[in-house]
């Protein structure tokens, strides 16, 4: 019972990730018709946001390790530390939440300049031309990234506060067994809020109505007079903040590299596909559905009858869904059915 | 002849023409040494310089290891040309390395882009032996790349000195005459472990292992496996990930109920770091099980990964080929030399790849010749000091390298960027060194 609760944890938490890169796919597939290769090299932007603050808040002095003389080794200490003692230090140790603020400029910087830059003129091209030019701009941001980051993964860590683990066994009289990782809890409360703003943004508000509007036909909401492309620019760089702030939060749990963004990309596709192309709650609901199935698969009693399925179950389930339900969990006729 | 037109050979006769045939046959090898048959695979002839391949990933997520290597192969250039401060041609013995490039001819070389994938470092290897002529091909940082390269050059019979390889099959089960390992391997990893485990965390342990489901991590698992084994350890689960996982979260959370007290990860490189840091986050370190601490151990660490998990690596254990830190002459003089080059400390991977351009280019002038056949003969059982480790032996049987083990631990208290692991132990040659028979393999023939 206790491992199965903390394969469902597992689950959610791994799913949250794959649910909010998918939704910032979906969005943009669905609004702009845009199959967005480059989307998990946001997820990554939004990650090296968190690690840029962290560089920029711990700059430092350098102080000489004298007992190496064979070449120049120092430590490191932080200026904010040296001006500012106790808050510098916490200042430092929260960089990762406070990098939310820097990333959502930056992000929306990113988003607009990419829209505007390249992704609009594909928009009437075949989606091969669209693969093409967005997983080519994905390599360009990633090998940029590579020359000024390096290749080596970079550590980021939690507020000190959320860096242990939860008793939640204690909580709902379960085994002592069954902790959690501070962070990984806040991640998926995080991405639920995330994913609940973006909703209640479509659904509640006149600008997200005339975006699903827009979703459903273009033509007529252009016809009504209504600027349809400056909208979707905008819903452009929505997305590129959903996955820029995916990024920021998953930095503690996986040390970012230039690498992390092709890594989620190819599942993210197949949540987004599974989920249905186009539909927002597609993408969510598939992305929590293949987590918990992932890590279900992963159980040692499970990988016991089936040896290597925790590599394969994905794409299975990806196909028997689709085999079911052509068009994925939930999605619409007439979207790329042809 | 003879009258009636029959040969007649006397016995005297038949000795002389026999003798004759010989002496003509031999004239080539006597007064030629150098020039054992002429042709083999990018003979350099009477050309002045001679070209060495260095296959590092240079992309890729070892590619800092991999600039680390090249670094390395750059500096052992040098210094065979004569140039800079030497090095370890300093400290070497037996030396027959003069400074004057390779026999005399100048060393010029050629790179390669592993990309840590086994068809890639297969093609770019090739290329280097058939376009850029290269005598010898090193470096890398994955066994299954070392396994794969080394069995395409014993195809072209063309030298591999290899990088950074740490599986048992490289030079055990897929052994080659072409391929020489100066690395440890995971079962020397294992032997060095063995008795600081027992001393550290005692003779009962239930321990869980995570293993990369690759060539490397199986051997290191097997071997750390025997090794506790035969510490008195119970093995409670044996589980195998993907390579790349990135959330190791679901094959975390079953080592809480599993009755384990200590986690072994055979990870590397990326794995290692993400597993480690978040079998940290998981509370692991913190945990009592069994009314002992939970241990985590990472059997092979590098400096250059250790980086990458940031304090998560703190007071683990687990084992390296070298560390900078060590104070042999050999040891100071690379790392006097790297320094000056580099601004900062040579790396394991890139020591080994100095080690073995430097070891490839002694065994030619030993050999006084690039024919392989005879080169190999010069490395096979070849025993030499002075570059780290203490005495070295490489191996006849098998072209295993037999040398000191370092037995690292995390530091508690770096006290700079460079100073992540602090050597526990240097666990003799003696005790890490097994029956080459154990691994089984076929090293092949000499001429192909």
């Amino acid at each position: 019972m206790d491992a199965i609760f903390l394969q469902i944890l597992n689950g959610l938490d791994k799913g949250a990730a794959y649910a909010l890169i998918a939704l910032g796919l979906t969005l943009v597939f669905g609004t702009l018709g845009i199959v967005n290769f480059a989307h998990g090299a946001l997820f990554m932007l939004g990650a090296f946001c968190a690690v840029s603050l962290n560089k920029l808040m711990t700059l430092s002095t350098k102080v000489e390790d004298t007992s190496v003389t064979l070449f120049k080794a120092y430590k490191e200490q932080p200026y904010l530390e040296i001006w500012f003692p106790d808050m510098g230090h916490t200042l430092i140790e929260y960089s990762v939440p406070l990098s939310i603020l820097l990333a959502i400029p930056v992000m929306i910087l990113v988003g607009i300049a990419m829209e505007r830059g390249l992704i609009k003129h594909f928009y009437k091209r075949a989606h091969a031309d669209q693969i093409l030019v967005t997983f080519g701009l994905a390599i360009v941001i990633q090998e940029v990234i590579k020359a000024y980051f390096g290749a080596n993964p970079i550590p980021q860590t939690a507020p000190e506060i959320l860096s242990g683990s939860a008793d939640i066994g204690s909580w709902l009289g379960l085994g002592q067994n069954v902790v959690y990782p501070w962070w990984r809890i806040v991640y998926l409360l995080f991405s639920g809020v995330v994913i609940f703003g973006v909703f209640a943004f479509l659904q509640f508000t006149t600008y997200g109505m005339v975006v699903r509007a827009g979703m459903r036909d273009r033509e007529t909401v252009g016809l009504l007079g209504i600027n349809i492309e400056r909208r979707f620019t905008l819903v452009f760089a929505l997305a590129t903040i959903v996955a820029g702030l995916a990024g920021v939060m998953y930095t503690p749990v996986l040390p970012p590299d230039y690498h992390m963004g092709m890594d989620f990309l190819v599942l993210s596709f197949v949540v987004v596909v599974v989920g249905g192309m186009g539909s927002l709650g597609g993408a969510v609901l598939a992305g929590f559905l293949l987590g918990i199935i992932q890590s279900f698969a992963s159980m040692t009693e499970v990988k016991a009858v089936l040896p290597g399925i925790d590599q394969i179950v994905i794409y299975l389930v990806a196909v028997v869904i689709l085999l079911v339900l052509p068009r994925g969990l939930m999605g619409r006729a007439g979207v790329m059915d042809d | 002849m003879t009258k009636d037109g029959k040969f007649d050979f006397s016995r005297r006769s038949l000795l002389r023409a026999g003798a004759a045939t010989g002496l003509v046959a031999a004239t080539p090898t006597f007064f030629m040494r150098n020039a054992f048959g002429a042709e083999f695979r990018n003979n350099p002839g009477n050309a002045s310089e001679v070209k060495l391949g260095f296959n590092v990933p240079q992309t890729g997520p070892y590619s800092e290891e991999g600039k680390d290597e090249l670094r390395a192969f750059k500096l052992a250039v040098k210094h065979l040309n004569g140039e800079g401060d030497g090095g370890m041609l300093n400290t070497f013995t037996p030396s027959s390395l003069k400074g004057n490039g390779i026999l005399g001819k100048k060393v010029s070389y050629a790179t390669g882009d592993t990309q840590t994938k086994s068809d890639a470092a297969r093609a770019s290897a090739k290329r280097m032996i058939e376009k850029e002529q290269v005598l010898m091909i090193s470096g890398g940082s994955s066994s299954g790349v070392a396994i794969a390269v080394q069995s395409l050059c014993q195809e072209e019979g063309v030298i591999f000195m290899a990088g950074l390889t740490h599986s048992n099959d490289t030079t055990g089960k897929d052994k080659r005459r072409y391929g020489f390992r100066h690395f440890f391997n995971a079962y020397m990893s294992g032997r060095a472990l063995g008795p600081v485990l027992e001393k550290e965390y005692g003779k009962e342990r239930r321990a869980y292992h995570l293993t990369a489901d690759y060539t490397w991590g199986w051997t290191q698992e097997e071997s750390m496996k025997d090794t506790t084994e035969q510490l008195g350890w119970q093995t409670v689960a044996t589980v195998k990930t993907p390579v790349g996982a990135g959330d190791f979260s679901q094959y975390i959370t079953p080592v809480l109920n599993s009755g384990a007290d200590v986690l072994i990860l055979n990870h590397y490189g990326k794995d290692m770091i993400n597993s480690l840091t978040q079998a940290v986050q998981f509370g692991l370190r913190d945990r009592q099980a069994n009314g002992k601490n939970f241990e985590i151990v990472v059997p092979l660490f590098s400096r250059l990964m250790a980086q990458g998990a940031g304090d998560a690596i703190k007071g683990i254990l687990g084992s390296t080929n070298w560390n900078w830190s060590l104070q042999d002459e050999g040891s100071q003089a690379f790392v006097k030399s790297f320094g000056a080059e580099y601004g900062a400390p040579p790396s394991m991977a890139a020591h080994t790849c100095y080690v073995q351009t430097l070891l490839y280019a002694n065994a030619c002038e030993m050999a006084g010749t690039f024919y392989p056949p005879e080169v190999i003969k010069a490395l096979e059982g070849f025993k030499f000091d002075g570059m780290g480790n203490g005495p070295t032996e490489y191996r006849a049987e098998d072209h295993q390298c037999f040398k000191d083990v370092l037995v690292v631990r995390g530091n508690q208290n770096p006290t700079s960027q460079f100073d992540l692991l602090q050597v526990v132990e240097q666990t003799p040659r003696s005790q890490v060194e097994y029956d080459w028979k154990i691994f089984g393999g076929e090293l092949g023939p000499y001429k192909v």
